[in-house]
């Protein structure tokens, strides 16, 4: 086997065994940190052995196996006092390994801990790429911008947290589960956005390294809970984004728009897929949640091979009911811009200024406000829109774009 | 697993008789389910002295030792087995008192 041969294997077990290995360690060691130390160092005598060894006939086993003994030995190193019995434990647990659901289930937990609404959102997110997605802490901190330092006290502090205030290891209870999920939910959508659209003046405009880091734990989150429509449309709506992803940034560094993005670039077979679990939220035909509705959304736009055949009704009427769920500003916005192509940029300039109370603080409030002005013929006041816009926006793909349109007013 | 459940207020206004009554209710509930060791109120911080006894004669101060707009007022200590059943509970003792709760475990 050759060099190349190895490290492909060694990723591969990286981004299939990682977060089985962790949630393993918890439940036997009961301890996050003990947990995460092992894998990583199980990981690293991979890297190390495999070249010369050969790659073990079942990566997983071996990781898990090596991980434990690296644990076991922490263990002994911290309780030299000696806890005899606690150690004998230790060297004779020779459990019979657990069969694949009950492996697939302590994973579901570790995701559960790690987005536990008792630590802070930025918190969950962080705790959950380390854990669950085995991101160093380098390339966290890489991602949100931070310094490393303080990306790995912040996952220090939450580790000590979970364990000082016993933050539970399990899959909640079933009434509970709902809210758990969206909260879960929350996590990997925030992962993806920050990723689609990252913010900073010296980022990249999309950082496509989270959007498939959300993508991969998303898929993982739905093998795990398959019945849950949510999860299936969150996991939709990011296949479908993720599709025009190359066509929604010019070589210049632009962001282009919707109406002016080249469809040939557009990804067929993301957007297949995430048409594919559309319709199988269809088929099931339960009420949907916000995620469900705002993949509807996009399965509309994807499967419009002009921006002029875009079913426009049918999105005015996802928005409606989405507005219905979440009575938000920004949802009430891209109602607006929908309703701007049915009815016209006067109506849909109506709808936008109604929000300024609540949006004024908001680019693309601005940036929408510019564009129906544009349409409208007020070239003045879209000027005055486009430089509002400019000043509030983070993106810098965004900012290029919006200097574009207003350069372009003439 | 026992766990500090203060009540934080920004008022020395005493509990009013519903209040009273929820809480007499939540005490029950929590004797009933085996999560009660001990509760009690506090008096406001205009109450407070603290004694500093690290140098050679204890410097007594009158107030809190800290001045600011929220303030406990009371507290519970509470048996939970994790922290989602001591944030269940606290979430009900927060209801009861009709005030904000902060939750901590003991080490």
């Amino acid at each position: 086997m050759s060099v190349t041969d190895v490290q492909a294997a060694v990723t591969r077990a990286h981004h299939e065994e990682w977060a089985r290995v962790v949630a393993a360690l918890t439940r036997r060691f009961g301890d996050l940190d003990i947990a995460e130390e092992a894998a990583a160092e199980a990981f690293a005598t991979a890297v190390e052995r495999w070249p010369a060894d050969g790659v073990p006939p079942s990566p997983g086993a071996w990781l898990t196996t090596t991980a434990n003994r690296k644990a076991i030995d922490r263990v002994r190193r911290e309780n030299k006092r000696g806890d005899k019995q606690k150690e004998a434990q230790l060297l004779y647990d020779d459990d019979p390994p657990e069969p694949a659901g009950a492996i697939d289930d302590e994973r579901l937990r570790l995701v559960f801990t790690c987005c536990h609404p008792a630590l802070a959102m930025q918190t969950r997110v962080a705790l959950t790429l380390r854990m669950v997605g085995g991101l160093t802490v380098t390339e966290i901190a890489r991602a949100f911008l931070v310094q490393e330092s303080a990306m790995g006290r912040r996952i220090t502090r939450a580790k000590a947290k979970i364990k000082a205030a016993r933050i539970p290891y399990r899959v909640p209870s079933v009434q509970d589960l709902p809210a758990r999920v969206s909260g879960v939910l929350a996590v990997l959508y925030l992962v993806f956005n920050e990723g689609y659209l990252a913010t900073g003046p010296d980022t990249d405009p999309v950082r496509h390294e989270l959007t498939a880091e959300a993508i991969r734990l998303t898929r993982l989150v739905r093998t795990l809970m398959p019945a849950d429509g949510e999860v299936t449309g969150l996991l939709a709506l990011m296949l479908l984004t993720e599709a025009r992803r190359t066509a929604r940034v010019s070589p210049s560094g632009d962001l282009v728009a919707l109406d002016e993005q080249d469809r040939g670039a557009w990804d067929a077979g993301l957007i297949a897929e995430g048409h594919q679990l559309v319709r199988e939220r269809l088929a099931a035909g339960t009420a949907p949640g916000q995620y469900q509705i705002l993949a509807a959304i996009n399965a509309v736009h994807t499967s419009a091979r002009d921006i002029r055949d875009t079913g426009w009704s049918q999105v005015v009427a996802l928005y409606d009911q989405l507005a219905r769920l979440d009575p938000s500003p920004v949802i009430a916005l891209n109602r607006a811009i929908a309703v701007a192509e049915l009815d016209g940029p006067q109506v849909a300039l109506t709808a936008v200024d109604r929000l300024e109370d609540k949006l004024a603080g908001y680019h693309l409030y601005h940036a929408t406000r510019a564009d129906l002005l544009r349409r409208l013929g007020r070239g003045e006041d879209s000027r005055a829109a486009y430089g509002r816009a400019i000043e509030l926006a983070g993106n810098t793909a965004e900012i290029a774009h919006l200097r574009h349109r207003r350069d372009q007013l003439g | 697993m026992q766990y500090l459940v203060s009540v934080i207020t920004d008022s020395t206004d005493l509990a009013s008789p519903d209040e009273d009554a929820a809480i007499d209710v939540f005490n029950d509930r929590l004797q009933a389910e085996g999560h009660w060791v001990f509760a009690g109120g506090l008096g406001g911080p205009s109450t407070a002295t603290v004694i500093d006894n690290r140098g050679a004669d204890a410097l007594v101060t009158d107030g809190p030792f800290v001045e600011s707009k929220e303030f406990l007022i009371g507290f519970w200590i509470i048996e939970a087995p994790d922290l989602d059943v001591a944030l269940k509970l606290a979430a009900e003792g927060s209801k009861a008192c009709n005030r904000k709760v902060e939750v901590r475990p003991f080490l």
